[in-house]
């Protein structure tokens, strides 16, 4: 049977990604990749170079240091960014996220059975 | 192009701001309750609020041509004062015949505790016996994943609910597939400092498509942009899209979950 149109080529870099079994069309991107990155280099640049700028303010700003967890979060959401996968967006958003545990209703103490 | 604004709240803004949106294009919005900035000290607070969002902001809208719908619920951050909050729940019945109500929002999480969780619940009870449309909010920042969740097992556990008669809000990258993939509805909320940007909302409409999705501004007494709406429709033009696909998720998504509505009317422009 033929995918439905718009749906994920099955050679798709989306393959792993939560987006591989959505049964939902998706739009696509009207615009070539070269067009996308006329628009939006100086901005690209102009961010990094924030950042940039910013990690240097913290390494010459006086004791105490900066906090160490957060600053391997920094580090590891650059690693995200010079990775190829398709949903870095995700994981960027996943990696500042706390996790999710599937027993939290005993954990607070939330009757979650027999509703409805 | 004619747009809805299905989550603004219009009690913090100006009747200038209605102005500017019914120029923009805005001929409809719905406005949740929400937070006021500071906790109220009763329920009869919250009983005047529901009278200004019934009353008062729908009159405020209908000067300028906006049909002003609303949503009624004592919002996550007061939910930690359960007392109060069941004051509440046990008011809005009074309200919901009124005819701008939509249902029960924007009910959620905000630092994912348990008394949020309980009070989501008994909001979610409401909504089930009187057969009312739900508007959940998402927490922000690091809560987000996880409150959205949660939020998701207390709605699948309970079989009187139905996925598309729940629209889950302020949903991002990593919220949004897990949302629709369910069957729910799901708001992206564009906002100047802590949720989406018109163009990563534009890039959710390209890898998740149109259907069951909404953008929304979230205006209210904060930093916030009442005219975000027509940013996103701006930013998916310059990308090219076709005027159908934006007008299907800015016109027609809002209408279609709203008509689920028995109370809901609109009548489009002429
Ligand atoms: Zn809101």
């Amino acid at each position: 049977m033929s995918p439905p149109a718009n749906s994920l080529p099955a050679n798709s870099p989306l393959a792993n990604s939560p987006l591989a079994n959505s049964p939902l069309a998706t739009v696509g991107s009207p615009m070539t990749a070269q067009q996308v990155l006329d628009r939006e280099f100086l901005e690209v640049r102009a961010r990094v170079l924030k950042i940039a700028a910013t990690l240097d303010r913290i390494d010459r700003s006086a004791a105490p240091a900066a906090d160490a967890g957060r600053m391997e979060q920094i580090r590891q959401g650059l690693q995200i960014l010079l990775s190829d996968a398709p949903d870095r967006a995700r994981q960027v958003q996943m990696l500042f996220s706390l996790p999710y545990r599937s027993d939290w209703p005993q954990q607070l103490g939330v009757p979650l059975e027999n509703r409805g | 192009m004619d747009y809805f604004d299905p989550h603004i709240h219009m009690v913090s803004r100006t009747t200038d701001d209605y102005a500017t949106l019914a120029r923009m294009g805005c001929v409809g919005m719905s406005e949740p309750a929400f937070w006021a900035g500071f906790d109220r000290g009763s329920a009869a607070s919250f009983r005047d609020y529901f009278r200004q969002l019934t009353e008062f902001e729908r009159s405020r809208a209908a000067n300028y041509g906006i049909a002003h719908y609303t949503w009624l619920c004592i919002n996550a951050k007061e939910a930690e004062n359960v007392e109060l909050s069941r004051e509440v729940i046990a008011m809005i019945p009074e309200f919901l015949e009124r005819p701008n109500v939509l249902g029960i929002g924007e009910i959620g999480l905000n630092k994912n505790t348990k008394n949020e969780s309980i009070v989501f619940l008994e909001h979610l009870d409401v909504a089930a016996k009187y057969d009312e449309l739900v508007l959940i909010h998402t927490p922000h920042l690091h809560d987000k994943y996880l409150g959205t969740r949660m939020i998701l097992d207390m709605l699948v556990k309970d079989a009187r609910l139905k996925p598309q008669r729940v629209l889950v809000d302020h949903v991002e990258e990593h919220t949004i597939g897990e949302v629709l993939d369910r069957g729910f509805w799901a708001g992206m909320t564009l906002y100047p400092v802590s949720k989406c940007t018109p163009a990563r909302a534009a890039d959710m409409v390209e890898q998740f498509g149109t259907e069951r999705l909404c953008v929304n501004s979230a205006g209210d007494w904060g930093p916030s942009q009442p005219t975000a709406v027509p940013n996103f429709i701006f930013e998916m033009r310059r990308r090219g899209h076709s005027e159908a696909t934006i007008r299907k998720i800015v016109y027609e998504n809002p209408l279609t979950f709203f008509r689920q509505c028995r109370r809901f009317q609109f009548a489009p422009r002429l």
